[in-house]
């Protein structure tokens, strides 16, 4: 049973899980005191709850919902150049898998031959 | 109190049951389609408790050997045959085992979910007999002694694959699929046949501890050495050998792709097989260790960035798959590199595999689990399009629960399991190059960012329209992705005793090339 709470050594440093798990419960009651000790003004269902979009009309739920292609624009447009060599490569042509497969293979076998 | 049958049979009913399974299943499916799933979960579960006992047995009792014919099955040389074993032997050791228990676990879980997710389609007795297959296969790979049984079992497990990615044709898209892998796997295939014909040829042995024994390092053997690393690199999914993963992994019923995932792993296992039981010190380990790292880091950044645009939710888990294949063979190969330097091995190189074995333990639990979430989505709305999901959370709680679960134990997020064999790779690699373990870190950050934009897309946002009426998953799915959550915040939780009992003999095991041979040959 004593084995289950021991830590694990990982050569340079260690962890202990249930040791993170202490502080993170501890740390979860302290922001729970401070929450309690916060102002007690917010009353729901009233128009201090809504959104402030300058003034405008909040649009409806399901208008205002980010999809997937939205997200990490830009760090694709600034991984552009990146993109633009790696995603031809994936051709979805089985030839072209092979001749991969076989290329890396001859590779393979220069780099063994002239290290050996 | 285990039946003695049991014990010491069950190298050999590891493959037997689930092949009796695989086989009976169009019969007993003629009854009725509840027989067939109770006959279909209790084979896997009798075939999982079988190698739970196996396992139990190599971790207290050493390697087993099971000689297939043998009035004695751990008499592996016969008398008469001039101290070659000459039979088919299983050698089950420590990494052998801790490979039986992945299988179990999966093997299991994806079954168990399976009986509601694929209740929907036809041709059901087909597809368990496929899946019964594939888990034979496993097990043969992992559990033979035998090098030319290694490639049959092999080839078992191929071909049952490729069957499963084409089940649900999909317009043809997934029989193309399934032709890409059949293809890619049936030539891979031959170069590991010629490999073993290089071997028999030299050394008139198809058993892998005799090959092993008799290894000189020629230069035929470095050939066959190349044809085997290319093989079974690609079957794991290495870049840039990766093609073929997308395109299985997307297009298979999501309880097949979860083991898919334990399937290439299988592969994996044979990797290291070759690599530290047949050659061992008599190739040149920096080299190949090199070789290794780089198809290890290539892996891990390919796949990632590759992850991040995707739209399909099970092509971006697919290229996730490929990217964590890539800490596994960083691990190993830093290991590799390492091992004719005791000191060094000493210092950090037992660590990084122990590292990259531990996570192909933990990748089996979060990844089979994420694409089983994946699945979940898929049955309820029939869609793998991120961009026409939203708002799940809502209805499919438990789903959303399983899937956070699994994305943070992916992205090695502390306390769950993916953290812990993350952690011994960072610090080790750390050590024996600086720059490799900044890669792998990046790629874990990469990981999180790409697995929130997933989270965001599937389950937050409000409800949406369209998927107002949306349900939870049926119970038997929400039970196979539960099992495998439990245990990725289990194995998280006390990464010290899995690592101690299970991960650390089977990183021994895996580099005492003198044991594995005398475990068999000193049977004589």
């Amino acid at each position: 049973m004593a084995n289950l709470f021991q830590t694990l050594v990982t050569g340079a440093g260690f962890w202990n899980p249930l040791a993170w798990l202490l502080g993170i419960v501890v740390a979860l009651i302290i922001a729970y005191l401070l929450w309690t000790r916060g102002e007690e003004g917010w009353k729901k269902g009233t128009p201090q709850t809504e959104p402030f979009l300058s003034g405008n009309k909040e649009p409806g739920k399901d208008e205002v919902h980010i999809r997937a292609g939205n997200l990490y624009w830009g760090y694709l447009e600034a991984l552009k150049g990146y993109y633009d060599r790696i995603v031809p490569l994936h051709t979805g042509d089985l030839t072209d898998y092979l001749l991969w497969y076989l290329s890396v293979m001859v590779v393979i076998l220069v780099l063994v031959v002239i290290y050996a | 109190m285990i039946p003695d049958f049991i014990w010491t049979n069950a190298p050999a009913l590891l493959v037997a049951i689930p092949l009796l399974g695989a086989f009976l299943c169009p019969i007993i499916g003629k009854i009725s389609p509840r027989a067939r799933n109770v006959w279909v979960g209790g084979i896997m579960l009798v075939t999982a408790i079988v190698a739970l006992i196996l396992a139990y047995r190599v971790f207290t009792d050493g390697t087993v050997l099971y000689t297939f014919g043998a009035a004695v099955p751990g008499l592996s040389i016969p008398l008469d045959s001039g101290g070659i074993p000459i039979r088919i032997i299983f050698t089950v050791d420590a990494m052998s085992a801790f490979m039986d228990i992945i299988c179990a676990i999966v093997g299991f879980s994806a079954i168990l979910y399976s009986l509601a997710s694929e209740s929907r389609n036809s041709g059901l007795e087909m597809y368990y007999t496929l899946f019964l297959l594939m888990v034979a296969g496993v097990f043969g790979m992992v559990s033979t002694g035998d090098f030319f049984n290694f490639f049959v079992f092999l080839e078992i497990l191929s071909m049952a694959s490729a069957g499963i990615i084409a089940y649900r044709v999909d317009g043809g898209v997934a029989v193309e699929a399934a032709i890409k892998y059949f293809v890619l796997s049936s030539v891979g295939a031959i170069f590991v046949l010629f490999a073993i014909g290089i071997y028999y040829g030299q050394y008139d042995a198809l058993n892998m501890a005799m090959i092993a024994y008799r290894m000189q390092g020629s230069s035929l053997d470095m050939i066959a050495l190349v044809m085997l690393v290319a093989a079974l690199a690609m079957k794991c999914g290495a870049v840039p050998m990766h093609f073929w993963t997308p395109d299985a992994y997307s297009m298979a019923p999501s309880s097949a792709t979860a083991f898919l995932v334990v399937a290439s792993q299988a592969s994996l296992y044979g990797l290291f097989r070759v690599l530290f039981t047949f050659y061992n010190l008599t190739l040149n380990a920096v080299t190949v260790g090199w070789i290794i790292i780089i198809l290890g880091i290539l892996s891990m950044v390919v796949g990632v960035t590759m992850a991040i645009p995707q739209k399909d939710v099970k092509r971006l888990m697919a290229y996730h798959a490929v990217s964590q294949t890539g800490y596994m063979l960083l691990g190993i190969g830093v290991g590799l590199a390492v091992l004719g330097n005791q000191p060094l091995m000493e210092s950090f190189g037992y660590m990084a595999m122990n590292g990259g074995v531990f996570h192909i333990l933990n990748h089996a639990l979060y990844k089979g689990l994420l694409f089983l979430t994946a699945g979940a989505i898929f049955y309820r709305i029939g869609t793998r399009n991120l961009n026409k999901m939203g708002g799940l959370g809502h209805n499919m709680k438990w789903t959303m629960v399983f899937f956070i679960i699994g994305a943070l134990a992916i992205a090695g997020i502390p306390p769950l399991n993916g953290f812990a064999s993350k952690l011994m790779i960072y610090e080790s690699v750390f050590i024996f190059n600086p720059i490799l373990a900044i890669i792998a870190m990046v790629v874990s950050i990469l990981t999180l960012a790409s697995f929130v934009k997933v989270f965001h897309s599937i389950f937050m946002g409000p409800k949406l329209p369209e998927y107002a009426e949306v349900k939870e998953a049926p119970l038997p799915m929400l039970l196979g992705m539960g099992i495998l959550a439990s245990l990725a915040v289990i194995f998280g939780l006390f990464p010290d005793i899995v690592v101690t009992t299970l991960v650390s003999p089977a990183v021994h095991a895996l580099t005492d090339q003198a044991a594995y041979i005398a475990s068999v040959l000193g049977g004589a």
